[in-house]
């Protein structure tokens, strides 16, 4: 075990930059999520602390070694696959037992640890099976079995879930969360899907178009992001186009005035306001008070369950409010497209963030 | 609305007597062959006099058949075993390297399987000759020379059919490998070379059914006392027409199937061609 430390990593391939001065600590025991659309630079820089691409500067350090030009085999990582990557050909037991032999251990200590790993993943009954005998999260749990036996000081994820269907998703997900805790493992999973990061990781690591955009705990990107790409991807948002008006509040695009707090408005005029749908309450009575003019005409309404999901017309901007579904009989529930309705919010909870 | 509830039936009816017309098309020869070594009558007619067995006694008797039969085996197994390493060597190097000139090379080495036999075959014969005068050894008529003009066979083969794997190839376990601490050459010996294994025995039978049945390219390679056994049944038939022919092929034709069922137990051929 031990922590991984990337700095300034880049990579480019030819006149394109994939990864572009990454600065990441992943520190002893700590799950890290690298979040992003496809072509971020995840995948990239995950494939460069493995030693499958070789950074154009910058360096790997793994537990204090510098790692940056040592090839896969030399650097003490566990990855798991997107595809599995089991070996067709080799038996589940024989498929664990592979970095073992890599690494000479003798055979009945190998036979001992490959079993007790696949205690570890409760598919010690299935050791003798081919992988193509195996569901898809069975084969899942071989291949991080197959990791995790050499006791890598790394752990690797590259988007491990996203080939398993949405039930087998969450056990698998809560299974690598737990084996990840209880073994102390320093991990860096990569992942396109923003819930997976939330529940899994300590940290999250923000990239987009090569760059890290920000780091921080789920809470942390959530309530506090430092710009609007964050705040749309992590979570929804409403991302309105404005500028900053002083204590009066903040004047969007489309003329309507929002009240928000007036502290530290981005430098230069143009600037992006970021409200969280569930925090905007919404009332069928339209109360001029709380809106000043009452100009907020609902525009769809949209029945999700334990949600409902409304998208209100705020003079001129649209906002997307999100509130549990009221119970039956509750005047809200009667609301139609067209309805006014009234909006308010703490202004404390409208973020001003730089224009992109 | 009406095609949507008669259609199905009446294509269900069109599709199965197509393939049944396709199967019929490809079996006729065949079994016409098997049929027709076991009648009597010299000259082939229809219905059968009777049934008899003497045409195999008869191809038993035939010692260039025999020979010949030796002689293609002999040719066909090592020109296999000369041509697939060599073809899978290739199929690396132009999945895998970063050499220039692929398309070229790739080309090339399919060239062999463009050029019509007995063109190929002729270039070869007048190469023997020129080198034979230069080696002052024989080339022509012997097994090496055989075997190196077969080896022309089957190197398109294999080059072909391991491409196919590797390009299906999922390279993420060599990296998984590679990751567990193997090195370049572990993860070839230990997961690249399993994994190809399909592509590798297809390639083998087919490089040996393609050596084995080879008629054109061999045509002017043989001489006396070294001839393989389609050129040995192409001799016989310029004096004779009996159904002697039809016992050998039959002979072949079981052979062929053996060996494509043989091959099926390791390697389902459906999923390599």
């Amino acid at each position: 075990m031990g922590d991984l430390v990337l700095q300034a990593l880049t990579k480019r391939y030819g006149g394109t930059t994939a990864v572009e001065g990454v600065d990441l600590e992943v520190r002893q025991g700590e799950m890290v999520a690298l979040l992003g659309p496809s072509g971020c630079g995840k995948t990239t820089t995950l494939r460069m602390v493995a030693g499958f691409i070789t950074p154009s500067a910058g360096s790997v350090r793994i537990a204090g070694q510098d790692v940056t030009r040592k090839p896969p085999y030399a650097r003490d990582t566990g990855m798991v696959f997107q595809s599995y990557a089991l070996f067709p050909h080799m038996t589940v037991a024989q498929n664990v037992a592979f970095g073992l032999e890599m690494r000479r251990v003798g055979r009945a200590e190998r036979e001992s640890r490959v079993m007790e790993a696949l205690r570890l993943v409760r598919l010690d009954h299935l050791a003798e099976r081919l992988p193509g005998q195996l569901s898809g999260g069975q084969q899942q749990r071989v291949a991080l079995a197959r990791a995790l036996v050499v006791n890598p000081a790394v752990f690797l994820l590259d988007e491990p879930l996203s080939n398993l269907d949405a039930k087998l998703r969450g056990e698998v997900r809560m299974e690598i969360r737990s084996l990840q805790q209880r073994l102390g493992l320093t991990t860096l999973i990569v992942t396109h899907d923003q819930e997976e990061a939330l529940t899994m990781a300590d940290r999250l690591v923000v990239m987009e178009r090569g760059r890290v955009r920000q780091v921080g705990t789920a809470e942390e990107l959530y309530e506090r992001p430092r710009d609007p790409f964050v705040a749309g991807f992590v979570g929804r948002c409403n991302l309105i186009e404005g500028v900053p008006e002083g204590a009066a509040g903040f004047r969007a695009k489309g003329g309507a005035l929002l009240p928000c707090a007036p502290e530290a408005p981005p430098a230069g005029t143009g600037a992006v306001l970021a409200l969280r749908p569930e925090r905007i309450a919404l009332s069928a009575a339209p109360s001029t008070a709380s809106l000043g003019e009452g100009t907020a005409r609902l525009e769809a309404v949209t029945y999700l369950g334990a949600q409902t999901e409304y998208v209100v017309d705020y003079a001129g901007t649209p906002l997307v409010v999100i509130r549990a579904t009221p119970p039956v009989g509750d005047p809200l529930r009667r609301l139609a497209p067209g309805d006014a309705v009234a909006l308010s919010w703490d202004p404390a909870a409208a973020r001003m963030l730089p224009a992109q | 609305m009406t095609s949507a509830t008669t259609l199905p039936w009446v294509r269900r009816a069109l599709f199965r007597a197509s393939v049944a017309f396709a199967f019929l098309l490809m079996l006729a020869p065949v079994v016409t062959v098997v049929a027709i070594s076991f009648f009597r009558q010299e000259i082939v007619s229809f219905p059968p006099e009777a049934l008899t067995l003497r045409w195999y006694i008869n191809a038993w008797d035939q010692q260039e058949f025999a020979r010949g039969f030796v002689t293609s085996l002999e040719v066909a197994a090592l020109a296999t075993l000369i041509g697939v390493p060599l073809g899978t060597a290739a199929a690396l190097a132009l999945q895998r390297s970063r050499i220039r000139g692929k398309e070229a090379l790739n080309a090339l080495l399919l060239g062999p399987l463009a050029v019509p036999g007995v063109v190929a075959g002729t270039a070869l014969y007048m190469f023997y000759l020129r080198a034979e005068f230069w080696l002052d050894r024989d080339i022509t008529a012997t097994l090496e020379g055989l075997v190196a003009a077969h080896v022309l066979l089957t190197i398109p083969w294999s080059v072909r059919l391991v491409s196919a794997s590797l390009a299906g190839l999922d390279r993420s376990a060599e990296e998984a490998a590679a990751n567990l601490g193997a090195r370049p050459l572990t993860v070839f010996r230990r997961v690249t070379l399993p994994m190809l294994r399909p592509g590798i025995v297809a390639a083998a039978m087919f490089s040996f059914i393609q050596s084995f049945e080879n008629l054109e390219l061999t045509l002017l390679l043989v001489g006396p006392g070294r001839t393989t056994l389609p050129v040995a049944m192409l001799s016989y038939l310029e004096f004779r027409m009996d159904p002697t022919l039809s016992a050998v092929a039959t002979v072949q034709i079981i052979l062929v199937a053996a060996l494509m069922l043989l091959t099926d137990r390791f390697v389902k051929l459906s999923r390599v061609v």
